[in-house]
């Protein structure tokens, strides 16, 4: 064993579950894909530029990296994590090519991606996520387009249209599926955290000083351009996120960032065989988890948005949560103690939570919309799988996920079902009855993609030691 | 895509399909080619409908090229001076 613990993801959860761990006395892995700490919410600003405006997720990612350096933690960043077996053995691509790691506990705190409920036009160049607008907006300094168009759903709607315009951009409109009357219903939810609704009510300070046209309860029907995005096709929604009666407008954009929330990227604890259960608030199958973290498998705990969506704030306390409760089932904190450090920060969550509850809410995937995709609409972006397809599969037989993944390929490209499979899950239900008996993708290594030539590494094969035949 | 700060790194010039082209050396290479006008990145695989970068976190694999001969994620690949960057199946 090479360490006490290894942590997966260093994010908001990861980092705050490695720093307890470690504090508490464990040698404590913490290995992430992207260069540096923070996760996508507080991701690090690429060196070399000046000017991007100073956030608060900013200075909660500069206060936490800070922190990791100063700890004892041993941060491994640039790590594609391909595989994790055993109890536990991770292998992750790095720099310096493959590396494995082991220890008897093991946290997935590996966030969340996006979800976009498809439509015609989706695929074309121009079309990015709501998420990947915040990572060019915050990280890089960049404006998605000229004229840019958000759309979709949720906080992130607002944060990243007054991005754009704080970095100086030009927002052609917002088109979100909620009507007024969803955010008025959230609002009193919303209020119990004032320093958080006072962010977003900034943000829609920002958004009305720019005279930026606003559509509730509309959404975007189709994307058209030739090679890349010049126009869409906007209409209004009902509540229930299908296309209710009303005319359609046509707003010119070069660059449409759309999502419609996020699903937890809940795969080591598939791959480790761990029990889930369906939660639509939470963004999809989540890992069965007690108050502190703990999954079904022995000593194997979750975190963060990974384990189901609650957001950045809870997602610190869970990562705590998780760390000490590590260190506790590795014996280093006593029973005692563990309760006394744990229960404030169990009352911490219970406050967050309605809060949390709300974003949630209003970013959960509506049926009706997804119920409304054309047949004729991409589905599964790697291997051009049309909804049409998906319908036919199950005529013939699909009758749950991997069923339909062999009958059509849809989930079996290069992302490895991540953009499609909530979507693709919620059509099946709705023939098959829940989203239960769809289930979800068997996980299995690789977790990520890996080029065999980086795994390799430079080699001759001239170097290549043969043995001595054997004596005849 | 346009880059609204100032950007104290240094151009470099990398080429693309042949054509050289200037990026900043350390931006990922989605970005630095959205910037350079390319958002058309490579054909889709039944389809061959034009796609480019759409997730920029390194999920969705739409940004898929070749990097000095090699496959590789551009959202995901700094820019080096001199890299040669290959487009795949855009005419």
């Amino acid at each position: 064993m090479t360490h006490d613990l290894i942590v997966l993801g260093a994010g908001p959860a990861g980092a705050n579950a490695a720093l307890a761990a470690a504090q508490a006395g464990l040698k404590v892995a913490l290995l992430d894909e992207q260069d540096g700490a923070g996760g996508q919410v507080w991701r690090q600003p690429l060196p070399g530029l000046t000017g991007l405006p100073v956030s608060a997720e900013a200075r909660s990612g500069d206060a936490l990296r800070a922190e990791i350096s100063a700890s004892s933690v041993d941060l491994r960043l640039s790590r594609r994590i391909w595989s994790v077996g055993g109890r536990f053995r991770v292998d992750a691509l790095g720099p310096q090519g493959n590396e494995t790691v082991e220890a008897p506990s093991l946290i997935a705190a590996t966030g969340a991606h996006e979800r976009v409920v498809p439509f015609p036009g989706w695929t074309l160049p121009g079309v990015i996520g709501l998420a990947a607008a915040t990572v060019l907006i915050k990280s890089q300094g960049v404006t998605p387009g000229r004229k840019v168009v958000v759309a979709g759903c949720g906080p992130l709607l607002v944060a990243v249209a007054a991005g754009i315009l704080k970095l100086g951009g030009d927002v052609a409109g917002i088109v979100d599926l909620a009507g007024r009357r969803d955010w008025l219903a959230a609002l009193p939810s919303l209020a119990t955290q004032p320093e958080l609704l006072g962010r977003g009510l900034g943000w829609a300070v920002k958004i009305g000083a720019g005279r930026v046209p606003v559509y509730f309860g509309h959404a975007v029907k189709a994307a058209q351009g030739e090679h890349a995005l010049e126009r869409i096709v906007i209409a209004p929604v009902g509540r229930d996120g299908a296309y209710a009666s009303g005319p359609d407008i046509t707003l010119e954009t070069d660059a449409l960032c759309i999502g419609h929330g996020l699903v937890p990227g809940a795969e080591v604890t598939k791959l480790l065989r761990a029990e889930h259960r369906f939660d639509r608030l939470r963004g999809g199958f989540v890992p069965v988890l007690d108050a502190y973290g703990r999954t079904t498998v022995e000593r194997l705990l979750a975190c963060g948005d990974g384990a189901g969506l609650r957001g950045a704030i809870i997602a610190e306390q869970a990562g705590r949560l998780a760390g000490l409760a590590a260190a506790h089932d590795a014996g280093v904190v006593p029973a005692d103690r563990f309760a006394q450090i744990a229960d404030p920060i169990l009352a911490a969550i219970s406050r967050a939570r309605p809060f949390s509850d709300a974003m949630a809410g209003i970013m959960a995937l509506r049926p009706a919309q997804v119920a409304a995709i054309a047949p004729e609409t991409v589905v599964c972006r790697c291997e051009d799988v049309t909804r049409g397809e998906i319908d036919a599969a199950h005529e013939a037989g699909a009758h749950d996920l991997n069923q339909l993944k062999h009958f059509t390929r849809c989930g079996m490209g290069p992302c490895q079902g991540r953009m499609c499979g909530d979507v693709a899950a919620e059509l099946l239900a709705s023939k098959v009855g829940s989203r239960e008996q769809a289930g979800y993708w068997t996980g299995r290594p690789p977790l990520r993609p890996v080029p065999f030539d980086a795994l390799m590494g430079a080699f001759d094969y001239s170097d290549i030691p043969i043995p001595e035949p054997a004596p005849l | 895509m346009k880059r609204l700060v100032q950007d104290e790194r240094p151009l470099v010039a990398i080429m693309v399909d042949g054509d050289s082209i200037s990026a900043r050396a350390g931006d990922p290479l989605a970005t630095a080619l959205a910037l350079a006008g390319r958002l058309r990145l490579r054909a889709s695989p039944n389809a061959g409908a034009p796609r480019g970068a759409f997730c920029h976190m390194g999920v969705c694999q739409e940004c898929l090229l070749h990097v000095d001969g090699a496959l590789r994620q551009a959202c995901l690949t700094p820019v080096r001076a001199g890299m040669a960057v290959e487009l795949r199946g855009v005419p």
